[in-house]
């Protein structure tokens, strides 16, 4: 739960937003039980207004760059503004099944 | 040659290139899956390096692109983004525009 929870409290604190959805999704990947390795997240903010996709995940891979570096193997991110989580009808895509690229491999995303 | 000359080379050289984990008939992850097929659907021939084979471009293409994980399509010289920003702009027809209007730019050269 830490890295889930500091991924969460980061994300808070920089983009105050109006929703956000941390899931731990490392049960669906060829890791050990309760690893923190694969995390989607949804975040809706204001902050994203007039910026392009890169450039929003890039901010938020910034942000989290400790726990890319460390544990954090894959990260599915999901950024929209108000308005576009509205028109989305507040639903984000689901990640894809694990395909066990990442057996023995201990080098990291 | 350096290897960063390598992926400035590659991504100068192919006007549309996928990072991606394994190849395009036997991608290696859930994440490189869904991103290869939807740039497969949209009819154009692209260039792939697998990132599993090439351990070096692995190592050092997330900080050349300031971009922690992998797929990562690049057009025109530009990251465009990973997995999640791929599909999304499938979703809304704006990968297919991109990837014709690329395809058919370079076509004319």
């Amino acid at each position: 739960m830490v890295v889930q929870q500091e991924i969460e409290q980061r994300l808070q604190q920089q983009f105050s937003p109006g929703y956000i959805e941390v899931a731990n999704e490392s049960h669906m990947h060829s890791v050990p039980a309760n690893s923190e390795t694969h995390f989607r997240v949804v975040i809706v903010s204001d902050a994203f207004e007039g910026k392009r996709k890169v450039a929003r995940h890039q901010q938020v891979y910034a942000l989290l760059a400790e726990q890319l570096e460390g544990p954090v193997h894959a990260l599915a991110l999901h950024t929209y503004t108000p308005g576009e989580w509205q028109q989305r009808q507040e639903e984000a895509p689901q990640s894809p099944d694990c395909l066990g690229g990442s057996k023995a491999d201990s080098a990291g995303a | 040659m350096d290897i960063i000359d390598t992926i400035k080379d590659q991504i100068e050289n192919n006007s549309i290139l996928l990072y991606m984990k394994g190849s395009p008939n036997q991608p290696q992850c859930g994440f490189s899956a869904r991103t290869v097929q939807a740039l497969m659907a949209c009819g154009e021939r692209f260039a792939y390096v697998d990132i599993l084979s090439n351990p070096e471009i692995r190592a050092n293409l997330p900080k050349y692109a300031n971009w922690p994980t992998f797929p990562q399509l690049w057009v025109d010289g530009e990251l465009v983004g990973g997995c999640d920003i791929v599909t999304e702009m499938f979703e809304t027809g704006e990968l297919q525009t991109l990837i014709k209007d690329t395809a058919s730019a370079q076509a004319a050269e």
